[in-house]
C-alpha cells in the first residue's frame, strides 16, 4: 500500500449562486437550496415541525410559510427552491396571520406540552388557541383508530375538536401518545421510504379523523415494526416517545438540566454507528443518533437504540450505590 | 485485501454503485444501517443480488435471490468467472496490467460450467449467467460478504472466490466498486489493525519477515522479539489438546459458548493449569475461570477507539461511571505488568493511540483531536494533513501499477466437510437475528418484542413430511451433541436446511451441534454447515422441558 492522493470522486457540477431579496436584503444563496436555507444562513429564524434536514419535505405543516413576491398563495419555505429575483418576506402581516391560525389549530387540537419551541411561538404569533372552547373530552380508547373515511360526525359546538385520546402501551421500548401527534409524517417517511423501508406506518383516515396507524390498526407487535425508534428520533412533538423517557415523565424524575450527552460507537455488529448516550444520575435513559454523521444519519436499529441495558442491569444490593437498573444482575443475561 | 486486511469501499459508495452483490450477508438484520445505505443504492438503480441459501429479509430486497446449497459458493463464483471470461466480458486491460496469474486462474475455472454450477449450487444455470453479465457490465460494482463466507472450512478460499471476481472485471480500486466484508462486531476491524492476530502487528507490519519492522518495535518496546507467529484462537485449542498451551487469559470473549464443539471446548477450558477471565459478566467461561478480573464496559465506561468496516477509526467515549469494583482493561493490564515488575506507569487511552500512530503508519495522522473532529478517519491516514482514504486501492488502476499488482489465486470448490446422508439427513446453518446478538450475553439484558427464543426454523416442506406444527417441539441432533427447540416454520428456507441461532446458548446450546473443522489459513471453524436429524418429539415430558426452554429464552 502507497500514498495516494485524494481520490478523484465524481462531484456534482459547482453550483451557481442566485441573487434573491429576503425581507428587503439582497442575499446570494446555492441554486437548489430553499428559502428555509437561505433564511437560517441570514440567521433568520423560522419555526418548522414537519422539517427535517434528513428527510424529504412533505409541506404538510404550513409552519414555516413565507410570502413570495407574485405567489397568489403562501409558499413552504422548507422545499421551495430559491430562485433568482425573488423577492421573499418572512415576516408580514399575512405570514404572520397564517403562522398563528396554524399555531392555534394545532395547539387547540393537540397536546403540545412536550413539543420544544411552541409555546414561545404561540406568545411571539399572539395566538390564543383557547378562543375554539375548551378541548374535547379524550377519545374512548381505540375510537379514533375505528373511524372511516366519508364518514364524519357533526362537530360539537361546545368544544374544540381534539385528537385527544388514551396513550398506547403495548410494547417495552416505545410509547404512542397520539394525542400529542401533529401529523408531521415524519414518523412515515422515516419508517419509510427515506430510511427505515419497513413501511410499520401510514396515515389512516381523512381530514380530522386522519391519523398515524400501523396496518388495521394492529399493535405494534403484531405490526411490521422491527422497533428500530428511527420515528421516535424524528417525532417532533413527543408523541412518539422511548418508554425508558416516558416512564420517567410520569415518575417526575426526568430531568435534562442533570443530563449529560456523550458520543460513542454502538457495541454490536461492526458498522460503527454513533450513539448519543443521553444518562441522568449514571444511567443510560435514551439513545439517539446525530443527524449530521454519514454512517446514521440519525438513524439506528434495535440493538443500538435499546441494547444498552445489559450495562446497568444491577442486583439488587447495588442499587443503594445510585444506579437504578431493573434489578437484575449484570451477570444474569 | 491484498496485503491489509480491510473493505476496499465505503458505505457511501453503495449508494451510488449500479450493482451490489451481498454474498453470505444478512446486512438487513445483521447490518441494519448498513442496509439504509444499501437501501439508498436500491433508490438510486441499483441492481442488488443475494446469494444466500436461505431467502433472508435482505434477499427479499433483491432483484435476484441465487439460493444456492450450502457451502457450494465457489462453484458459483467460478462459474461466474467462466461465463465472463466465454462472453468476452473480462476486462482485459486491468489485468494485464494490475493483476499476475491470470492463465491459471482461467484454466482453473474453465472446468466450472454453468451446467456444473446449477449441478452443484441449486442455482438455475440462466440465473447465474445473468448475474455474471449484469455484475461484468457494470460501470460500477461492490460486492459485500460476512459470515456465509467466512465461517466455512474454507473460508479463506471463498474470500479469494469473490476477490478474483472483482480483478477479473476491474471492480476494484475506483469510486464505487470494490470488495467489503462486512464486520459482525464493533471492533472485529480494530482488533486485526492493532495487531490482536497472531502474524501482524499494530498496522498489518510483519515483523518475522521484515528485519526493519522487527527492530522498530524492538527499539519502542525495549524487548526483543522472536520472529515467529502465535497461534490464532482455533490452534489455541489445538495446543490445549496437545498440552502445549497451560494458560490462558480471555479478555471480553466467551469461548464456551461461542466456540464451535461446545462440549470439547468447554473439557479444554477445564483442563487448564490457569484460566483467567477479564469480562464485564461473570460468563459460562468466567465460572469456569480460576480468575476473574472484572472490567468495565469498552463502549460507554471506557476511553479509546474502534475501527469499523469502512476502516474508519471511531472514539470510544466514557459516559458511565463502572459498577463496584470494574476497571478500565487498561488499568488492569498497566497493573499486571507493573506486578510482573514492569512498570508502565497508567498510561491513558490517548497515550496509547499516540503510541500506535507512531509505530504503524497508517493510522500516523490520526490525532485525538482529527477523529474527534472529523467524526472518525479512514486509514491509511498518513500524517496530520492526510484526508484518509474513501477507498483502497486505486494504485491498480496507475499505469504502470503502482508497488505489486494484485495476484489472482486458484481456488477450487471443495463442499462442506459434512453432507447430508441417510443418518443425518439436514444441514443445519447458523447465523443472528435482527434483536439478539452472539451468545445473547448483552441483548439478554433488555426486553425484545421481536424476540422468540431459539427454535429450529424448518421449511414448510420439511414440516409436512415429519408432521411439524409451528411451536411443536424439535429434536436436533448432531455427530456431536443434540438440542431440544420448539419447530418455527419459515417460508425463507428450502427444503433440507435448518436454521438457528446460537443467541440462547444457556437454553438451548446449538454450539453442542456445530463442527469445529476449521479453515486451515484464518482458523474459523465451520459454523455455517453440519448435517443434522430432526425428530419430532411427542412423550410429554419432553415437550414441557422444550416449553420450558423457549418460555425461559424468550424474556
Amino acid at each position: 500500500m502507497t500514498a495516494t492522493a485524494l481520490p478523484l470522486i465524481p462531484l456534482r457540477p459547482a453550483r451557481r449562486m442566485v441573487e434573491l431579496t429576503i425581507d428587503g436584503e439582497t442575499v446570494q444563496a446555492p441554486e437548489g437550496s430553499t428559502i428555509l436555507d437561505a433564511c437560517r444562513h441570514q440567521g433568520k429564524e423560522i419555526p418548522t415541525l414537519c422539517y427535517l434536514d434528513t428527510l424529504h419535505p412533505v409541506n404538510v405543516c404550513r409552519a414555516c410559510v413565507v410570502e413570495v413576491e407574485g405567489s397568489r398563495v403562501l409558499v413552504p419555505s422548507c422545499s421551495r427552491p430559491v430562485e433568482a429575483g425573488m423577492v421573499v418576506k418572512t415576516d408580514s402581516e399575512r405570514v404572520r396571520h397564517s403562522r398563528k391560525m396554524v399555531l392555534e389549530f394545532l395547539a387547540s387540537s393537540v397536546d403540545l406540552s412536550t413539543t420544544p419551541d411552541v409555546a414561545g411561538w404561540l406568545e411571539d404569533y399572539g395566538a390564543r388557541p383557547e378562543r375554539y372552547g375548551p378541548p374535547a373530552p379524550p377519545a374512548p380508547p381505540g375510537f379514533r383508530d375505528s373511524l372511516q373515511p366519508g364518514h364524519h360526525a357533526p362537530p360539537d359546538p361546545d368544544y374544540a375538536a381534539t385528537v385527544i385520546q388514551p396513550v398506547k402501551v403495548d410494547n417495552e421500548l416505545y410509547v404512542r401518545d397520539y394525542g400529542k401527534c401533529i401529523l408531521c409524517y415524519k414518523c412515515v417517511e422515516a419508517c419509510g421510504k427515506d430510511y427505515q423501508n419497513t413501511y410499520a406506518l401510514t396515515v389512516a383516515g381523512r381530514g380530522f379523523d386522519a391519523r398515524i396507524s400501523t396496518e388495521f390498526a394492529v399493535q405494534l407487535p403484531e405490526s411490521a415494526c422491527v422497533y428500530c425508534g428511527n420515528c421516535i428520533a424524528v417525532c417532533p412533538t413527543g408523541a412518539l416517545m422511548f418508554k425508558s423517557e416516558r416512564d420517567h415523565r410520569d415518575a417526575g424524575t426526568w430531568d435534562e438540566s442533570r443530563q449529560t450527552v456523550t458520543d460513542t460507537i454502538c457495541p454490536y455488529c461492526g458498522v460503527g454507528c454513533t450513539l448519543e448516550l443521553h444518562v441522568q444520575d449514571n444511567e443510560i435513559v435514551k439513545v439517539t443518533s446525530p443527524l449530521d454523521h454519514d454512517i446514521t444519519r440519525g438513524n439506528l436499529c434495535i440493538k443500538g437504540r435499546f441494547g444498552w441495558r445489559y450495562v446497568q442491569n444491577r442486583p439488587p444490593d447495588a442499587r443503594g450505590n445510585g444506579r437504578g437498573g431493573d434489578g437484575r444482575p449484570r451477570g444474569s443475561a | 485485501m491484498f496485503g491489509a486486511g480491510g473493505g476496499t469501499t465505503s458505505y457511501r459508495e453503495v449508494e451510488e454503485t449500479d450493482v451490489i452483490f451481498l454474498w453470505g450477508a444478512n446486512a438487513r438484520e445483521n447490518h441494519p444501517i448498513f442496509f439504509h445505505h444499501v437501501l439508498k443504492g436500491i433508490h438510486n438503480g441499483a441492481r442488488l443480488y443475494a446469494v444466500d441459501p436461505r431467502r433472508t429479509s435482505s434477499a427479499q430486497w433483491a432483484d435476484q435471490w441465487l439460493g444456492l446449497n450450502i457451502g457450494t459458493d465457489i462453484a458459483l463464483a467460478n462459474a461466474m468467472a467462466r461465463e465472463i471470461i466465454h462472453a468476452g466480458l473480462a476486462n482485459q486491460a486491468f489485468i494485464e496490467r494490475a493483476t499476475t496469474g491470470f492463465e491459471d486462474y482461467r484454466r482453473c475455472v474453465e472446468r466450472y460450467t454453468l451446467e456444473l454450477a446449477e449441478r452443484e449450487t441449486g442455482v438455475p444455470a440462466e440465473v447465474i449467467r445473468e448475474a455474471a453479465h449484469s455484475y461484468a457490465r457494470a460501470d460500477r460494482a461492490i460486492i459485500c460478504w460476512t459470515l456465509g463466507i467466512t465461517e466455512h472450512h474454507n473460508a479463506t478460499d471463498n474470500v479469494f472466490a469473490l476477490i478474483n471476481l472483482a480483478l477479473l472485471t476491474g471492480h476494484v480500486g475506483k469510486y464505487g466498486s470494490g470488495v467489503n466484508p462486512l464486520r459482525g462486531q464493533n471492533n472485529v476491524q480494530g482488533g486485526g489493525d492493532m495487531g490482536a492476530i497472531p502474524n501482524r502487528m499494530v498496522g498489518f507490519q510483519d515483523w518475522t519477515t521484515e528485519p526493519a519492522v522487527r527492530a522498530k518495535f524492538e527499539k519502542a518496546w525495549g524487548v526483543p522479539l522472536k520472529p515467529q507467529y502465535g497461534w490464532n484462537v482455533t490452534e489455541m485449542f489445538g495446543a490445549a489438546e496437545r498440552g502445549e498451551l497451560h494458560a490462558l487469559y480471555a479478555i471480553g470473549e466467551n469461548p464456551a459458548q461461542a466456540e464451535a464443539d461446545q462440549h470439547r471446548t468447554v473439557k479444554l477450558l477445564t483442563e487448564l493449569d490457569h484460566l483467567v477471565v477479564q469480562d464485564i459478566f461473570l460468563t459460562a467461561t468466567a465460572r469456569l475461570a480460576h480468575v476473574v478480573l472484572p472490567a468495565s464496559s469498552s463502549w460507554c465506561e471506557c476511553e479509546g477507539t474502534v475501527v469499523n468496516s469502512e476502516r474508519r477509526v471511531q472514539r470510544l467515549k466514557k459516559a458511565l461511571e463502572p459498577p463496584g469494583n470494574a476497571r478500565d482493561d487498561l488499568w488492569i493490564i498497566s497493573e499486571l505488568a507493573r506486578r510482573m515488575g514492569h512498570d508502565w506507569g497508567q498510561p491513558s487511552a490517548e497515550e496509547i493511540w499516540n503510541e500506535v500512530r507512531a509505530l504503524a503508519p497508517i493510522f500516523a495522522g490520526m490525532s485525538y483531536e482529527r477523529l474527534e473532529r472529523a467524526g472518525g478517519l479512514q486509514w491509511p491516514c498518513y500524517d496530520e494533513n492526510h484526508p484518509g482514504e474513501l477507498y483502497l486501492h486505486s494504485r491498480l488502476w496507475h499505469d504502470p501499477v503502482e508497488g505489486r499488482p494484485a495476484p489472482f489465486s486458484v481456488v477450487e470448490h471443495a463442499p462442506p466437510v459434512e453432507q447430508p446422508d441417510a443418518e443425518y439427513p439436514f444441514m443445519l446453518t447458523t447465523g443472528r437475528r435482527l434483536d439478539s446478538y452472539n451468545t445473547g450475553v448483552q441483548t439478554g439484558g433488555y426486553t425484545s418484542p421481536l424476540r422468540r427464543g431459539e427454535t429450529a426454523d424448518i421449511s414448510p416442506e420439511d414440516a409436512d413430511a415429519l408432521g411439524i406444527m409451528n411451536g411443536d417441539p424439535v429434536r436436533v441432533t448432531s455427530r456431536r451433541g443434540s438440542v431440544v427447540a420448539p419447530a418455527h416454520i419459515d417460508r425463507s428456507l428450502r427444503p433440507g436446511l435448518v436454521f438457528m441461532t446460537f443467541h440462547f446458548q444457556d437454553e438451548v446450546k446449538v454450539n453442542t451441534l456445530t463442527i469445529d473443522e476449521t479453515d486451515p489459513q484464518s482458523g474459523t471453524a465451520e459454523f455455517k454447515a453440519c448435517a443434522v436429524r430432526l425428530e419430532p418429539i411427542r412423550s410429554a415430558d419432553a415437550v414441557g422441558s422444550a416449553a420450558d426452554a423457549a418460555s425461559r429464552s424468550g424474556g
